[in-house]
């Protein structure tokens, strides 16, 4: 099987256009293409379609989308060959440089140069980027050897650079919990990771996994205060924090080390949602969607990372699925389910996606939860719909699937989904 | 979270031990005391349901990992090539294991799935493939 179905000619006009191969594009591209759309698009600046599951060689990918536990480049194979099957043209190599609120798509690739094309609708599908040093505004010198934990792990898992001999990792994202495990296999000495909140924000199963079987410290709240160095990283400072997160410098101390990794959250890449001026929400950065992901512009939709962090790639593909399948329908010029329900958070939830329900189709609510809360949970979705679960953790995102009958008389309606613990609830 | 593993003791007591494991069923996160003698587990407790006493037995009585990293690849459109262990691994032999693989290199093409090494570092595990690489001529320009 050829890994790309790169095409012979690009059309001037598609169905439907994917600006992305990852774990959303892959899975949008082939929603579509079952929906009924013929002519679809999908766009990577990548030589290869799979997206940042490549660098993921890590296994615990794939358990609800393919029943299997895979890889990262397991997956994106897994993925790829769906859409192998449907016929979509993949074109890899290029970028999307330019998108008109007309669905102009301007691209540009070293091969095919610079062309426009039409598309009837448009998923972005364009992932997260890593928050860096500047986000956090790490005071010191400025010296080599501070970077993020994925540029690491591209580093280190597609070209075969070791980053340093002597790395300390700050946040407990799991990007960071695998690369101290995968530097450590490599023969960097990892001194320890830092997490500024009481508790790992990454996975359990990372946190035993990647840290506890290779003794590597986690000091939670911690956090880097100061970085020293030259040309290149000479040691670093860090301290405790308070209740308010405030840094006690009087009890900082000194690690020496050559790298600073951080793994300290993503954030969605919304470069082309802002070029389209879709409505952004400010607690996802990513835009606001109805129940089959399209944006506040007609015919775009968004999908994946770059719409709101999620925890597995799994989800993605899932919340792709919708994206992609309700993009062919746009395109094919049939009726819009009616959004008639608002969600919107409330206790203990940071964000919800989608922004609004429809009383027409089934749909799934994702949210995150500000707080852990270790015991029985209810979920509420206002009065339509409450679900008890065992815990809820801020690493793991948290589903509710919404069938129209849930939602039944309540049709212009807001309503607010708390996560509470059960105990609370009672008395 | 914090809470860490204790590595079984090797010597055999006339009383039964109690370890302590984080279980990683689900986001729960049981602290799990098992109670063992002679490397048998007796007993698992603070287990919320009954996946923690499996994974507590399992954990105790014989830890394995997945393991995957890569290697070296030879004409392919970049420069490692992951690859995985086709069965987990015993915990204590996952160090040896990778690094048993420092000197292999693979040359494009390569299938997916295909097995590059067999017993890798005697554990009687195959390594495989977790990517395919076409041949430099398939991975063409559009036309």
């Amino acid at each position: 099987m050829p890994i790309t179905s790169q095409p012979r000619h690009l059309l001037s006009r598609y169905d439907v256009t994917v600006v992305g191969a990852g774990p959303a594009g892959l899975s949008a591209a082939v929603a579509a293409r079952e929906q009924g759309a013929e002519r679809i698009l999908m766009v990577d600046r990548d030589p290869e379609p799979g997206g940042i599951l490549l660098q993921c060689i890590h296994s615990g990918f794939g358990l609800h989308e393919f029943k299997q536990d895979v890889t990262g480049p397991e997956y994106a194979h897994l993925a790829l060959e769906r859409v192998i099957e449907q016929d979509v043209d993949v074109l890899t190599n290029t970028y999307v440089t330019d998108v008109t609120r007309d669905l102009r798509v301007k691209l540009m690739s070293p091969e095919a140069g610079i062309s426009t094309l039409d598309t009837g609708s448009l998923v972005i599908a364009t992932g997260a980027r890593e928050r860096t040093r500047a986000a956090i505004k790490i005071p010191g010198e400025r010296p080599a050897g501070v970077m993020t934990a994925g540029l690491a792990q591209k580093m280190v898992n597609l070209h075969g650079y070791l980053p340093g001999r002597r790395a300390v990792i700050l946040g407990s994202g799991d990007i960071g919990l695998i690369m101290a495990r995968r530097l450590t296999l490599e023969g960097v000495q990892v001194l320890g990771v830092f997490e500024l909140l009481p508790f790992a924000s990454g996975l359990g199963r990372n946190v035993v996994q990647c840290l506890q079987d290779f003794d590597i410290p986690l000091h939670l709240s911690t956090t880097v205060v100061d970085i020293h160095g030259h040309q290149r990283v000479e040691r670093i400072a860090v301290a405790p924090v308070d209740d308010d997160l405030v840094p006690q410098l009087d009890k900082s101390w000194d690690i020496e080390c050559d790298t600073l990794l951080l793994s300290i959250g993503l954030i969605p890449d919304a470069e082309l949602a802002r070029q389209l001026q879709l409505n952004l929400d400010p607690r996802t950065g990513g835009p606001v969607v109805t129940s089959t992901m399209e944006t506040s512009l007609p015919g775009v939709f968004a999908a994946g990372n770059n719409l709101h962090i999620n925890d597995l790639a799994d989800w993605v593909s899932q919340e792709a699925r919708a994206a992609g399948a309700a993009a062919g329908d746009v395109a094919l010029g049939r009726h819009r389910a009616r959004q008639d329900v608002t969600v919107t958070p409330g206790r203990n939830v940071a964000y919800v996606v989608p922004h609004t329900l429809s009383t027409e189709r089934s749909q799934t609510v994702s949210f995150r939860v500000k707080q852990p809360i270790y015991g029985d949970t209810m979920l509420h979705l206002g009065d339509a719909h409450k679900r008890k679960v065992r815990a809820v953790v801020p690493p793991e995102m948290v589903t509710m699937k919404v069938s129209p009958k849930l939602l039944d008389g309540f049709a212009g309606d807001t309503l607010r989904v708390d996560a509470i613990p059960v105990e609370e609830e009672e008395s | 979270m914090t809470e860490r593993t204790r590595a079984p003791d090797q010597h055999a007591g006339d009383e039964a031990e109690t370890f302590v494991y984080l279980c990683t069923s689900c986001p729960l996160g049981c602290r799990l005391e098992v109670d063992a003698m002679d490397g048998d587990v007796i007993e698992v407790r603070g287990h919320s349901c009954k996946r923690g006493i499996k994974y507590g037995t399992q954990e105790h009585s014989d830890p394995r990992r997945a393991v995957s990293t890569t290697v070296w690849l030879h004409g392919g459109p970049c420069e490692r090539l992951p690859v995985r262990a086709a069965e987990p691994v015993p915990k204590a032999q996952v160090r040896e294991f990778v690094r048993s693989l420092s000197g292999l290199v693979v040359e494009a093409p390569v299938a997916f799935g295909a097995v590059l090494a067999t017993d890798v570092a005697g554990t009687g595990i195959d390594l495989i493939a977790t990517r395919e690489i076409v041949a430099e001529r398939e991975r063409e320009p559009v036309g």
